[in-house]
């Protein structure tokens, strides 16, 4: 069993457990996995899970289980994972529509040319370290630090839906409309966060998501199938073929 | 058939205990701020536990009933009069066709709820049928109800409840009370030096105007953290007591979001909870740190008081077992009809 892990009480109905805190792609292998075997062993009284970075917060029912019966369970539980092996790694191919927004300001920010920019934030895959602050909000690492440029320092009152953006060194995609103060380099028309669908969130913590620079026309075409339901990107489960949705 | 708002009220709301089994995909749970008065409200109807009810804040709405059905008011003073006469709240009301529900101002508390027979006809969204009003989510139509709102009733006919008269509570008061507010520190409380944390436990704060179904931000003197307020991102639970730089707590309620990245020095244990949440802008809070075992205990002694409220209303009251007072009650119907 791993010692590195702790098991702390949060409030009555929370336990933390913890991992060493750093953000790293090995840590974020062991919290998915953790949270993939939680998921599946249907623990009595566990009402929901947080994964984040280095952390799951179980959040449960104290009338229905005590903490120590608790973290018995989850120690058993998150032991047994580790022995079994990992959760399938899926990987996305993102179309992107760079340009407008604040990309100006991160040109003039960073030194380098919209060309540059486009280059540098497609080329690399990103991992999902965990979902949080809206439905399907992607916490990506992985970005060039030459793109890192500090956030708003007023954050604007709108941000539209799908919109591409760089907050200090991190990256991600809004799902929905919703204030924020990251810097916008770009559109994609994937739904991230689709409410029509079974699983409305697209995205999960552990896949790996690279961006591709489509041009405007090609951009206003998908967004005119995305209204229509097609998802406009492409996945891959684990060795399987790539396929387009 | 159902309920028309005729005025909705500042900021109501349709909610059941939460959208839970999503927060790892960024959905924020919501529901009920006051867990205690949204149970004790289906308690009275013997509705399922989780049934909808509509939570109604600061001042509440006016409503028109197109159908009969049975009702039940709980949670902070509204002041609610039926067709111009005062009603009980923590009681079961009758309401006829026609009828005119007036929720005034919150004398006491903050918020009160309003749970219903005949259900609300609002669809299960993710599990729940919670409002998440900053996403647009579920509830009636994701967002606070509005004048002229109509919302129609689930279910027909459920007008009869056994022991009619025997539902009805002792109230729950509101009144601010002394009580400190009861706590358990961490997970990251090591990231405030010993002063800071004695600071916290042993000062009275205020509540500020910010306060809302986010989060309560209080005033009070700085709380001093060892190197600043930035941890990794984690998970929020409801009642989680964050300390950004500023050194002042901020307490996340029902539409927290699911992960931040302020120190938490502490949580408030689940039975304070309806307590906290009640306390009105400018009222003094100060807290008590407690143990695990003390926190269970107080949530499970809470329990057993639900089950002692469930048998008292499923007695049979005084005029079922006197009959002379149901007789007289009876001659009085038949004295008092036109020929």
């Amino acid at each position: 069993m791993n010692k590195r892990i702790e098991f702390l009480p949060e409030g009555d109905s929370g336990i933390l457990i913890r991992w060493p805190q750093e953000i790293s792609p090995q840590i974020t292998a062991e919290v998915s996995a953790a949270a993939h075997a939680l998921r599946h062993a249907r623990i009595e009284g566990i009402i929901d899970i947080i994964p984040a970075y280095c952390s799951i917060l179980v959040c449960f029912d104290p009338t229905a289980v005590s903490f120590s019966s608790l973290h018995e369970r989850l120690f058993q539980c998150i032991g047994r994972e580790k022995a079994a092996g990992t959760a399938v790694i899926r990987r996305f191919e993102i179309p992107v529509c760079y340009g407008g927004g604040d990309m100006p300001k991160v040109m003039q920010y960073t030194g380098l040319s919209e060309a540059e920019v486009i280059e540098l934030h497609s080329k690399p895959e990103y991992l999902v370290h965990m979902i949080g602050f809206l439905p399907g909000f992607p916490y990506l690492g992985g970005m060039d630090e030459r793109l890192a440029v500090p956030r708003l320092k007023e954050p604007r009152a709108v941000i539209p839906a799908r919109s591409v953006g760089i907050g200090g060194s991190q990256t991600g995609i809004y799902p929905l409309s919703s204030p924020g103060g990251w810097n916008l380099i770009g559109r994609t028309p994937v739904r991230l966060y689709d409410p029509a669908k079974d699983d409305p969130v697209l995205l999960r913590t552990g896949d790996l998501v690279r961006f591709v620079p489509v041009s405007e026309e090609a951009c206003a075409a998908l967004e005119a199938e995305a209204e229509v339901g097609k998802g406009c990107y492409r996945r891959q489960e684990g060795e399987n073929e790539w396929e387009s949705v | 058939m159902g309920i028309r708002l005729i005025k909705a009220g500042m900021f109501t709301t349709v909610q059941d205990i939460g959208r839970t089994g999503f927060q790892s995909r960024g959905f924020r749970a919501c529901g009920v701020m006051d867990r205690r008065s949204f149970r004790i409200a289906n308690l009275l109807l013997d509705n399922p536990e989780n049934e909808a009810v509509l939570e109604c804040t600061l001042t509440g709405p006016v409503i028109e009933f197109t159908s009969e059905m049975i009702i039940a008011i709980t949670g902070g003073n509204f002041q609610p009069e039926v067709n111009g006469e005062p009603v009980r709240m923590y009681e079961a009301l009758y309401m006829k066709k026609g009828d005119i529900l007036k929720l005034g101002s919150a004398v006491t508390g903050r918020t009160c709820y309003i749970a219903f027979s005949n259900y609300l006809q609002v669809p299960v969204v993710m599990g729940s049928r919670s409002t998440d009003t900053l996403c647009g989510i579920g509830g009636f139509k994701g967002r606070k109800l509005q004048d002229g709102d109509y919302i129609e009733e689930r279910i027909k006919r459920r007008k009869y409840l056994p022991y009619f008269l025997s539902r009805k509570l002792d109230l729950d008061e509101f009144d601010t009370s002394r009580e400190k507010i009861c706590v358990i520190t961490g997970p990251q409380d090591d990231m405030f030096t010993r002063r800071g944390i004695s600071t916290f436990l042993g000062s009275e704060y205020t509540v500020t105007s910010s306060f809302d179904r986010m989060g309560m931000r209080l005033e009070g003197p700085f709380v001093e953290s060892r190197a600043g307020s930035d941890i990794i991102s984690d998970g929020i639970p409801f009642g989680a007591v964050q300390i950004p730089e500023n050194g002042k707590p901020i307490i996340m309620l029902a539409d927290h979001q699911t992960t931040g990245g302020y120190a938490k020095i502490c949580t408030v244990i689940t039975a304070d909870m309806p307590k906290l949440v009640q306390r009105r802008i400018g009222d003094r809070i100060s807290f008590r740190a407690v143990t695990p075992e003390e926190a269970r205990k107080k949530i499970l002694d809470e329990q057993q008081e639900f089950q002692q409220m469930r048998d008292r209303i499923h007695r049979p009251c005084r005029e079922v077992l006197d009959c002379r007072l149901t007789a007289k009650r009876v001659r009085q119907l038949f004295e008092d009809r036109p020929q």
